[in-house]
């Protein structure tokens, strides 16, 4: 017999009066996987997750959550999950602790050995009243409540967003241990490294539907590795090759992407032509998100595959709107059956460095 | 940690010198700390304009109906000296005016004397809630920080939010006046009326402008404002009971200075000096505190809690209860003060009415002995102050939901039925409590002035017969949190309704049926009146049924909806 997967969603909608929030969403989380959860503001994620736990009643489609129905089991299934709310708001005048411990004891009771760790290394003071708490130290209440239950399932929406990068790492390492315990993880963002870092699987969704789901690794080969090389003999032959997109060449020095089934071949062709040296910079999840969200990739030219990735992404944002300059994604999408074409991303840039960096 | 004391920050180099940085590129004189509150004003006003309006229009209709229907009801002199022996007992001076004009009752002067108190405290109300709104809220919410942040003066929220809450005072009263005069009363007398209810608003106004300095959250600066307001409405009431006309504790209340006006009878302005005094010294005092704290910071510091939860807070009900905890023991401490109060002029009642024979006359007629129609008559109030309690106590589970908390709730393994559960248990414990604390605070009182200490019992009793009406409006308080939240506040429509049968009913000859829609309206006067068990069982059941339909309500719907 087999375990239920710890989220199963198929063709979710779900309607505010005449805003369609979720429009036949598709997610599935297995037990014991990390999954991402990625879409930009307004593509609806949280209304997902208030769905999944029986806060909002679903217009259509099927949701199972650990094998049952989470509108009408959800005492049941909240025994076994653990939730991180992405805007928290506590209390504001029970302290830290006392919010802590409430929410475990709601939970059938708490570890405190668990707690006492964990409040360690969040570097959280539990005396203090949540009113004078910043938004990340609120957030750190409502993880250390979470990942101090003993569940099967968390569901974090957006844990990180108020965390320093320390915390953040140190939020890494709590879901990698959650992970290894065998707990399933459901997490929201729209930090790309984030995810990138943790989860074994990725959904993403916009405007309420799922537009790309599958594991990291299947999704790294929808997408192009951007590769900068320096040639003693003129580079221009490889822009001809099969799978070679979007090549440019100043002299001897040729920025290009290649379709991962490509590699080899243009790799080979590459050494042929007297290599004196040669960027790759893999495919990253940003490139995945672009082509759904931002809907164009970097115009080869302008990335130098040197800079870290943050300082990478602010050329590309900078780029924008120079359609002159820039490739469209178009052609790539065809696998998921939803074709962006450049310019139709939502009014607001969902991707900012600071998200990314 | 310090415990809770005043933070005092003296003014350093390094604060003029930010002074100086503000001044810098604008203008270097006095009203730098105002700089831009006109734009606030305007800004505040645009935010505001459907609330001001809408209560500026509620209370000079409600002036105006008054004024026609106290013509239709009490035509006749005759008929309106009956209704001045009324006004001249007790009970009829505690909820009205010290009663100048009872000798030769003119419809002017019954609109001064009945109407003036309920007006004055809806007008103090709106003030508190404009002020509060406007500053201690703001800071709250972080809107006042985004304002700072721009060349604003530092102090231009709290000027503003005086002026806006000054401008709708004396909205109500210019629309007042023009009623009163175009009903055809003394148009002196009525901008004097008007002007003076608008005052008392001010005042108010800028009690709050001052506790909202003292506390962080809004909650605490209204609530803190409103204890204000009852303590100046008990102590008016009391003072004019004591000595007809006001005596020295009247005095001491804003409320009695717009009444010590005598308008329609022999119309002095003098009283309304000392409104104008206590607004400047209120207002000069509000800016001075906001001069020694920071902002988003109240003047008690915050102190900090246990690092661990007491093993009482465990569930949905200990930590309503908990956070209602202060609420409830303010509400209690009042409750017993009022109900001693009342309790307390037992014996004034009785030499009173021995006094006056048309006074006794009245009683005779209506049968009941003199102590118990005083009683009947002001445990009402007590029944009604427990049911605008229990209103703000379930609707607080209402702005749990809105801030996102409930959700916090529901995702733990908590039915909601449970949870709304709670929140109806809590409150109606709490409400038992308030009206058990007012009948003991009544029955002590009334003991210790008689000396029969049967009295403790007996007035327990009389309050606590409005047990049922309470929980049938908490019922529909929760039924409408449960099922169409959006209305929720609508739940205060049943207080003031309530509120209106039970003070004004008998005064404008509201029908029976409208009587009856207020389930106090079915309470029996007791201890006028018998217990009547069948009444009571029947109110308790149309509670239970709400409170069942609320429950399958919130079952039912989205969270947050």
């Amino acid at each position: 017999m087999t375990t239920p997967s710890a989220v199963e969603i198929r063709g979710l909608t779900k309607s505010f009066g005449d805003v369609r929030a979720l429009d036949g969403l598709d997610l599935s989380v297995a037990r014991g996987e990390v999954a991402g959860f990625l879409g930009p503001n307004g593509a609806g994620k949280s209304t997902t997750i208030r769905v999944l736990l029986g806060l909002l009643r679903a217009d259509g489609g099927t949701v199972r959550l650990l094998g049952g129905d989470p509108w009408a089991d959800a005492v049941e299934l909240h025994r076994r999950l653990a939730y991180v709310p992405g805007e928290v708001t506590l209390w504001p005048t029970l302290t830290g602790g006392e919010v802590i411990d409430l929410l475990g004891r709601l939970h059938g009771g708490l570890d405190a050995a668990r707690r006492a760790v964990l409040l360690e290394r969040f570097e959280l003071d539990p005396t203090k009243k949540v009113r004078t708490y910043s938004k990340g130290n609120r957030q750190k209440v409502a993880l250390v409540a979470a990942l101090a239950a003993d569940v099967e399932l968390l569901v974090l929406d957006e844990p990180t967003a108020g965390l320093d990068p320390l915390m953040e790492e140190v939020f890494t390492e709590c879901i990698r241990e959650a992970k290894a315990a065998g707990t399933a993880v459901l997490l929201s963002s729209h930090i790309l490294a984030e995810v990138e870092k943790l989860c074994d699987t990725v959904t993403i969704i916009r405007n309420g539907r799922t537009v790309e789901a599958g594991t990291l690794e299947s999704m790294r080969h929808l997408t192009r590795t951007t590769v900068t090389a320096v040639t003693s003999a003129d580079p221009a032959v490889l822009a001809g090759l099969p799978g070679v997109h979007d090549f440019a060449a100043d002299g001897h020095r040729a920025t290009f992407l290649v379709d991962a089934e490509a590699l080899a071949a243009v790799t080979g062709r590459l050494s042929s032509l007297g290599l004196t040296s040669l960027v790759c910079a893999p495919p990253s999840l940003e490139q995945l998100f672009l082509q759904h969200y931002g809907d164009r990739l970097p115009a080869p030219e302008q990335v130098d595959p040197g800079l870290p990735r943050g300082d990478h992404t602010s050329r590309m944002r900078r780029t924008r709107g120079d359609h002159g300059l820039m490739a469209t994604s178009s052609s790539h999408s065809s696998s998921s059956g939803q074709s962006q074409r450049a310019g139709d991303g939502p009014d607001g840039d969902p991707i900012t460095p600071e998200h990314v960096g | 940690m310090v415990p809770t004391v005043i933070r005092s920050r003296p003014s350093t180099s390094a604060d003029v010198n930010r002074r100086a940085m503000t001044a810098a590129p604008l203008s270097p004189d006095r009203s730098v700390p105002f700089t831009r509150a006109g734009t606030l004003l305007r800004f505040a006003a645009r935010r505001d304009r459907r609330r001001l309006v809408i209560w500026v229009l509620a209370l000079a209709g409600i002036t105006v109906y008054a004024t026609t229907a106290l013509g239709a009801v009490y035509p006749t002199a005759a008929d309106r000296q009956a209704r001045a022996a009324v006004m001249q007992t007790p009970a009829g001076i505690l909820f009205s005016g010290p009663g100048y004009g009872t000798r030769d009752y003119t419809l002017g002067a019954m609109i001064a004397n009945e109407l003036g108190l309920s007006v004055m405290i809806a007008i103090a109300i709106m003030s508190i809630q404009t002020v509060v709104r406007h500053t201690r809220a703001e800071e709250e919410d972080g809107g006042a920080e985004l304002l700072l942040a721009g060349s604003v003066g530092r102090r231009a929220p709290l000027v503003t939010a005086l002026g806006l809450t000054a401008l709708a005072d004396v909205a109500v009263a210019v629309v007042v006046t023009a009623g009163l005069a175009g009903a055809g009363l003394a148009l002196v007398d009525s901008a004097a009326l008007a002007l003076g209810w608008a005052l008392t608003g001010v005042v108010f106004g800028g009690v709050a402008a001052v506790t909202a300095q003292l506390f962080e959250q809004a909650r605490g600066a209204t609530g803190a404002a409103l204890a204000v307001l009852g303590v100046a409405v008990v102590a008016r009431g009391v003072g004019d009971v004591l000595r007809p006309g006001g005596g020295p504790l009247s005095w001491l209340s804003p409320i009695a200075w717009a009444q010590q006006t005598r308008p329609y009878v022999d119309l002095r302005w003098t009283p309304l000096l000392l409104s104008v005094a206590l607004i400047a010294v209120l207002v000069a005092a509000a800016h001075r505190l906001s001069r020694h704290r920071d902002l988003g910071a109240g003047l008690l510091v915050p102190r900090r809690g246990p690092a661990t939860a007491s093993p009482l807070l465990a569930g949905p009900a200990s930590l309503l209860a908990r956070l209602q905890r202060d609420t409830v023991i303010g509400w209690t401490i009042a409750l017993f003060i009022l109900g001693a109060t009342f309790g307390s002029l037992t014996d004034a009642v009785i030499s009173m009415v021995a006094n006056n024979r048309q006074l006794a006359r009245v009683f005779a007629l209506t049968g009941a002995s003199i102590t118990d129609s005083f009683t009947a008559a002001v445990t009402v109030e007590l029944g009604l102050c427990a049911a605008a309690f229990a209103v703000a106590s379930i609707l607080r589970v209402r702005s749990e939901e809105s801030a996102g908390r409930v959700e916090l709730m529901l995702a733990a393994p908590v039915h909601r039925r449970r949870l709304l559960g709670s929140g109806v248990a809590v409150t109606a414990s709490a409400s038992v409590l308030l009206l058990v604390a007012a009948g003991l605070g009544e029955g002590f009182a009334a003991a210790a002035v008689s000396g029969d200490a049967g009295l403790v019992g007996r007035y327990l009793v009389a309050t606590l017969v409005h047990v049922p009406a309470v929980l049938v409006i908490l019922g529909v308080a929760a039924l409408l949190v449960g099922a169409v939240p959006r209305f929720a506040p609508l739940a205060w429509l049943v207080v003031v309704w309530a509120l209106v049968a039970g003070m004004f009913g008998q005064l404008l000859g509201l029908p029976g049926w409208a009587l009856k829609l207020s389930p106090f309206g079915w309470t029996p006067k007791v201890p006028a009146e018998h217990v009547n068990v069948l009444v009571q069982a029947g109110l308790v059941v149309v509670a239970a049924l709400l409170i069942a339909a609320a429950l399958a309500g919130f079952r039912a719907r989205d969270v947050p909806a």
